[in-house]
């Protein structure tokens, strides 16, 4: 069982507020029109479930992210400048403008790709597995899927497919309850995405999504447990999703007493009264923190603002690789 | 033509010469691996016991789940590996097109070149005795028109093992198709590892002065037939192979309709949007003022392919259909 050291809570602090930070900053851009295009799907409201699973992750390990992708990225350890160069569309960004944030990736903090199609995550990271264990290496992989994927066909395929060889994958369902603007209780039969488990004699799990201790403590125990040739895990974190489905959207099928819930459940004020109430760590300290992040994300937004714009004769070069072995 | 490094070569099926490339691959280099539906067991052979002569841990029969092998395939070509998986007909691709079209071909564009995708597909498409609409078609056309994917069509045993060694040291995504009716078909195969067929080179099969003819894949032995008959008849047809759609060898194909003025192009495909069309397109922009008359396109028809014996060879084009198009190109019908 691994042990809440200081170090480590204010490190989940950190990441969780870094992502707060950033993503309330792109909501502000995007509400300016200062973010080309209206696909920007946000995380806030869900910052602990990647912190808390990238934080059991090795630096070397991968994640396969969806389109609300911006959390889990910063979490496994992308430069928030980049990623801000990216949202923007500059050639300094990490997809060098060609991908914008649904997109989003950086490969070389072991992220395999944000993605526009829902689930289709869920079979790219057992090959991404089934390749760790051909190179003969122990890295894991983690698939970030939604509710809403969990019935497109990729799950099941996925699942069977990784449970079939053994895979070291972690499948981590964020549950926030909402496919684009369809509830849970439409679009499928249950209400604990982790029974499906069953199906494919793994392990299933579902936890507070909103609380980054438990999250970290379950994803600690699915990664070493795959890490060790266990095989794959389905861990379900359930979580809200405090705006709409991208920015956009005006999220007029939620009522004002559903929205009033989500600060609620905000994971980051769980963790600050915690910390404070076993004595963990200061106001001030917490403070402190804040403050540095929130400018980093200054620094971030200048990044972006001053980059470049990509050029269109880069684009043919970039359609093929065109190496040969 | 295809360079060979060395003389020494041996009679092989176009199945055994994919087997061939399939193993010397695998000998070559820990990273490519096969994956795909009975491929241990191979119902047209290339793989078939394959496992037995090589790291059997790098030949995996998967679950009958297209999405999940190809989409596996694309993760473990973006982390280090070289995957080629087989899709058993080339009519259950339609099931991983997300895989193939969102993934694999854009990827590396959508990633600002983060990953190279060196994948190859395998997959044998048209028809054979009555396999009805489900298990005989020819779907290259579809893939064109997806930037980011390469195209091979090799129409015999010498560039089956000669594109296929190349497809999988490629960096790039590559659907390999290969002809159901060619994989009896036999010719000297250079025994040499490191032969390969570089993509993007058309082959001219016969030189001619009246008449180029274009023909792909399993079409490419009808349109010799009709090329020597034709010649019985003083009608001198040019042949060309492009042996590749994506990277296509334009170059060929242009001097060609310059030196004869006059083009037919041949698949097994249906006629609607079919390469046939793009190769129109390309020669009338191109070289239109080398052109004596109107380009003819012999294909399919335009209906799913049907299971009577009677029905399905009516269906797709022959060495007779072929000679009659070139014949009233060049005005002799």
């Amino acid at each position: 069982m691994p042990e809440f050291t200081e170090e480590l809570v204010m490190r989940l602090y950190k990441t969780m507020y870094t992502i707060r930070s950033f993503e309330e900053k792109v909501s502000e851009y995007a509400g300016m029109g200062m973010i080309p295009g209206f696909m920007i799907h946000l995380y806030v409201g869900q910052e602990a479930i990647a912190t808390g699973v990238c934080a059991a992750l090795r630096e070397d390990d991968y994640i396969v992210s969806t389109h609300r992708g911006h959390g889990h990225l910063i979490a496994k350890g992308a430069s928030t400048g980049r990623m801000m160069a990216e949202l923007k569309g500059k050639e300094t960004g990490y997809c060098r403008g060609r991908g914008g944030s649904m997109h989003i990736t950086s490969v070389e903090v072991g992220g395999l790709g944000a993605n526009g199609i829902v689930g289709a995550g869920l079979v790219i990271a057992p090959g991404a597995a089934l390749s760790a264990r051909l190179r003969g290496t122990d890295q894991v992989t983690v698939c970030f899927f939604g509710d809403g994927a969990s019935n497109q066909g990729t799950f099941h395929e996925g699942l069977n497919l990784a449970a079939t060889w053994n895979l070291p994958v972690v499948f981590v369902c964020e549950n926030n309850g909402y496919g684009f603007s369809t509830p849970q209780r439409v679009h499928q039969s249950i209400r604990r995405v982790s029974k499906r488990a069953e199906s494919y004699d793994i392990p299933g799990i579902t936890v507070d999504g909103d609380n980054v201790l438990e999250v970290y403590l379950a994803a600690s125990w699915a990664v070493e447990r795959a890490r060790e040739g266990g095989g794959p895990t389905l861990l379900e974190a359930t979580t809200f999703r405090w705006h709409g489905h991208f920015e956009d959207d005006e999220d007029d099928y939620r009522s004002a007493e559903e929205k009033a819930e989500f600060p609620k459940h905000d994971p980051i004020e769980h963790l600050e009264r915690r910390c404070i109430e076993q004595g963990l760590t200061s106001t001030s300290q917490l403070e402190r923190i804040r403050s540095e992040v929130d400018e980093e994300i200054e620094r971030a937004c200048a990044f972006a603002e001053e980059s470049e714009e990509p050029s269109p004769e880069d684009d043919a070069g970039l359609i093929f690789s065109g190496g040969e072995r | 033509m295809a360079e060979v490094k060395t003389a020494e070569t041996q009679f092989l099926t176009y199945f055994e010469a994919i087997r061939l490339a399939l193993k010397e691959e695998l000998q070559l280099d820990p990273a490519v691996f096969l994956m795909g539906e009975d491929i241990r067991f191979s119902i047209f052979g290339p793989t078939k016991d394959l496992h037995k002569e090589v790291d059997e841990s790098r030949v995996l029969d998967t679950p009958i789940t297209e999405s999940a092998f190809v989409g596996a395939a694309v993760g473990a070509a973006i982390t280090g590996m070289r995957p080629v998986v087989e899709i058993m007909f080339a009519d259950f691709i339609t099931v991983c097109m997300d895989q193939i079209i969102n993934q694999a071909a854009k990827i590396r564009f959508m990633t600002g070149g983060q990953v190279k995708v060196p994948l190859v597909i395998r997959a044998p498409g048209g028809m054979l005795t009555s396999s009805a609409a489900q298990h005989s078609q020819c779907l290259e056309a579809l893939f064109m028109h997806i930037p980011g994917l390469k195209i091979c069509v090799p129409a015999g045993p010498v560039d089956a093992k000669g594109l296929l060694k190349s497809a999988i040291r490629d960096d790039d995504p590559v659907l390999f198709f290969e002809h159901k009716a060619l994989y009896f078909a036999s010719d000297e195969v250079p025994m040499d590892p490191q032969f390969t067929v570089p993509l993007g080179q058309a082959a001219v099969l016969r030189e001619g002065e009246d008449v180029t003819i274009f023909a792909v894949s399993g079409m490419v032995s009808s349109a010799l037939s009709a090329a020597n008959s034709l010649a019985r008849e003083g009608i001198s047809a040019e042949l060309i192979d492009p042996r590749t759609l994506v990277p296509l060898d334009k170059q060929t194909l242009l001097d060609s309709v310059r030196k004869t003025g006059r083009l037919v192009t041949v698949e097994e495909g249906c006629l609607t949007g079919g390469v046939g069309a793009e190769i129109t397109a390309l020669v009338t922009s191109e070289a239109w003022d080398d052109l004596k008359g109107p380009v003819i396109r012999v294909a399919a028809k335009d209906q799913p392919v049907p299971f009577s014996p009677v029905l399905e060879a009516a269906c797709a084009p022959n060495a007779q259909t072929i000679a009659s198009a070139a014949r009233e190109c060049v005005g002799n019908s």
